[in-house]
């Protein structure tokens, strides 16, 4: 590990988990870290925490507000856990505009609502300007959980892999806003609460494996993570995993893969063959799940890795996303 | 309805065109009468093959050696040496392309640099300097210029804004180097095993096809011009086969949608007002003489090299002597065969050039190769 702190090791990757695994869960080791799942299981609670920074705040689809609440909420809930409490703390630069302070707060608002939780506790700190970029938000949840046992430890050659949406849309948004792409498209955030997705699978009585929103590290990430946590190979046909024009594009003109980029709606469900047509058919009911799909199976071919096939017969290993996120050359 | 971006691409990665291409191939194959080993000179191309599993397709007596086409992965430790000095002098900003940050030298990675305080950037246009330079007034940007023909002139563009609008803040470190020069380095080694070329197309749309002309009339060794996507790469794989079957020796051009013989000359004058043949060291082909574009001297007051020489490290890094690069760019090692490949040389800790960026043949063996 280097000897200062690199924007690598935020990335959601292997530099990611290396800091994690050297300094966190060295220091705090217990069982309940070290399951390594989106959100901890106490007796019957899920809780969890996530931070948030994101420039721009306000961006296509979305603010840092909305944001704060969808991670928190969305993790608790790919425990199969109702979002019920949050808490929210900022962290906010001197000379930061009050009237962007309440859109935040704003967006904060319906997105608890959407997920029937409330904020039962905060914190408000102000920092002299150059001290943070601009906010900072912190939120902690805790939810009850509906469906138990749902963890990435347990997908099996039983199971087979779906992806909600169309994946990239919310990194490729933060990089087309950064480098002031403009593009006449209707790229958009995914950023949205998953709670109503996953209580509508759970509803119809569908027994979930394992559910990871694939946040930072994208797609890719996630079924790294599966394939090491569960010792099973997954293989994905490519041309399965659905990926909308716009964010495409974005990808082709700087260079990136659709699965290492970071997504705040999307997730990907492990599941058993038998309830693979029944799953499609519910989250077909919503609007933004117009491209749910499953994306591949999984076998012991290669264990610990992830395999995609392309359409003309050939195949190669997805690795989880590594270093920071940069263009190619040429 | 307009021309929409997949319509540049989607075509060019049709499964079914691929699959009949596969099948082509695989017939006239047959009929060759050895094995011959062809060389992609460039990173793009090598990222294509890789990517697309286009190994997976072709017949035994159809290889490929992958060449030493990536700006970052041929660039010397002593001049990424150069970018993390240069990055951690007062009220210098560091701009660069991409890739070019992780790439550790001597005293880190400029990633590094910028973790330690220094103010490192990336930006996708040379152009892009204009703005960090007239957000920052009081900060000298120096951009640490790297590519072949195909991003020359823009960093010539850039030179030509700073000059024609009297910017006094933006200085240039240039490290250009050019396509031909390394092509002949390699086939001059008696033991080089490269049958033929597969030639990048964006370089040809900038310097034409013309600057291949020489290597099947001089070497006897054919080239086609090849676009980037795989429909296009196996389309120019089964010319080159066709062209052994059928005992002809050419320079043939795929890309023919961009590519014509003389190539852009607004770019070519561009960098030519700017820029001149100069000898260039090569992370893992050494010294190659006319390989790079440096600055004219009657540009010294913007070259960074000239003006902060008194601090710049002089002394030549040479190669790991583990790192057998050179032997993979000449087709005598593939990178499985390095004993120090994915074990001390990964691509998080890259020892040899073919391992520093995505674009290096070791980087793309590490990351999509191992099912093949």
């Amino acid at each position: 590990m280097t000897k200062t702190i690199t924007l690598a090791q935020g990335n959601g990757g292997e530099e990611n988990n290396t800091l994690i695994k050297k300094v966190f869960y060295k220091a705090f080791k217990n069982e309940i870290l070290e399951r390594s799942e989106d959100a901890a299981v106490i007796g019957n609670l899920a809780m969890t925490t996530d931070s948030f920074t994101v420039s721009p705040l306000f961006f296509a689809g979305a603010d840092i507000g909305k944001l704060a609440v969808c991670g928190t909420c969305n993790d608790l809930a790919m425990m199969g856990a109702q979002p019920k409490y949050l808490t929210c703390s900022v962290i906010i630069e001197e000379g930061f505009e009050v009237e962007s302070l309440e859109r935040i707060v704003e967006s904060m608002r319906k997105e608890l609502a959407i997920n029937g939780a409330v904020v039962v506790s905060g914190d408000t700190k102000v920092v002299p300007k150059g001290s943070v970029d601009k906010i900072f938000i912190n939120t902690t949840g805790l939810g009850e959980i509906v469906q138990a046992g749902i963890s990435s430890n347990n997908v099996s050659e039983e199971d087979v892999i779906l992806i909600n949406r169309d994946i990239g849309c919310h990194g490729a948004t933060i990089f087309a806003a950064r480098e002031g792409m403009e593009m006449s498209s209707t790229l958009k955030s995914d950023c949205n609460s998953l709670y109503p997705q996953v209580k509508a699978l759970m509803d119809a009585g569908i027994k979930i494996t394992a559910m990871r929103d694939a946040t930072r590290g994208g797609v890719a990430a996630v079924l790294n993570e599966w394939a090491r946590q569960s010792n099973v190979c997954i293989e994905v046909e490519e041309e399965k995993i659905p990926v909308s024009d716009e964010v495409k594009g974005i990808c082709e003109m700087l260079g990136f893969e659709a699965t290492a980029l970071a997504n705040e709606g999307t997730f990907v469900l492990a599941i058993h063959k038998d309830y693979a047509a029944k799953a499609l058919e519910i989250l077909g009911g919503f609007e933004v799940c117009a491209m749910a799909s499953v994306v591949g199976e999984v076998t012991q071919k290669y264990p610990q890795k992830v395999i995609l096939k392309s359409p003309w017969g050939t195949s190669r290993f997805l690795e989880t996303p590594n270093g920071e996120l940069l263009p190619r050359i040429c | 309805m307009g021309l929409e971006l997949k319509n540049l691409y989607d075509d060019f990665r049709d499964p079914d065109t691929i699959k009949a291409y596969a099948a082509i191939i695989a017939e006239d194959a047959k009929k060759l009468t050895h094995p011959i080993n062809i060389m992609e000179v460039c990173g793009g191309h090598t990222h294509t093959i890789m990517k697309y599993g286009v190994l997976q397709l072709l017949p035994s007596n159809i290889r490929f050696v992958h060449g030493p086409g990536c700006p970052v992965c041929i660039m010397p430790k002593e001049r990424i040496d150069h970018a993390y000095v240069l990055s951690q002098q007062p009220n210098v900003i560091l701009v660069t392309l991409g890739d070019m940050i992780k790439v550790p030298g001597s005293n880190g990675s400029l990633q590094d640099a910028r973790s330690k305080g220094a103010d490192v950037r990336f930006v996708y246009s040379p152009l892009d300097c204009l703005k960090i330079a007239q957000e920052n007034p009081d900060k000298t940007v120096i951009f640490f210029a790297i590519g072949f023909e195909t991003t020359t002139p823009m960093t010539a563009a850039l030179l030509d804004t700073v000059i024609r609008q009297d910017i006094q803040n933006i200085l240039l470190h240039v490290n250009h180097v050019t396509v031909p020069e390394p092509m002949r380095a390699l086939i001059s080694d008696e033991s080089c095993i490269i049958d033929a070329f597969l030639g990048p197309s964006h370089v040809s749309v900038i310097s034409g096809s013309k600057i291949y002309e020489e290597f099947p009339r001089d070497w006897g060794k054919p080239v086609v011009v090849s676009g980037f996507e795989p429909v296009d790469v196996m389309h120019s794989i089964s010319m080159i086969v066709k062209q052994f079957i059928e005992g002809r020796c050419e320079l043939e051009v795929e890309y023919k949608r961009a590519v014509s013989r003389e190539g852009n000359l607004k770019a070519q004058a561009l960098n030519d007002k700017y820029f001149h043949k100069v000898d260039f060291r090569w992370r893992g082909l050494g010294d190659i003489p006319q390989s790079g574009m440096g600055l004219k001297p009657e540009y010294d007051r913007y070259n960074a090299e000239k003006i902060y020489d008194a601090i710049l490290p002089k002394e030549e890094i040479n190669d790991h002597k583990l790192c057998i690069c050179g032997d993979i760019l000449k087709g005598k090692a593939s990178p499985p065969q390095c004993s120090i490949f994915g074990t001390a040389c990964k691509p998080t800790t890259p020892v040899g050039s073919c391992m520093v960026s995505s674009e290096g043949a070791c980087s793309a063996y590490y990351k999509y190769g191992n099912l093949v």
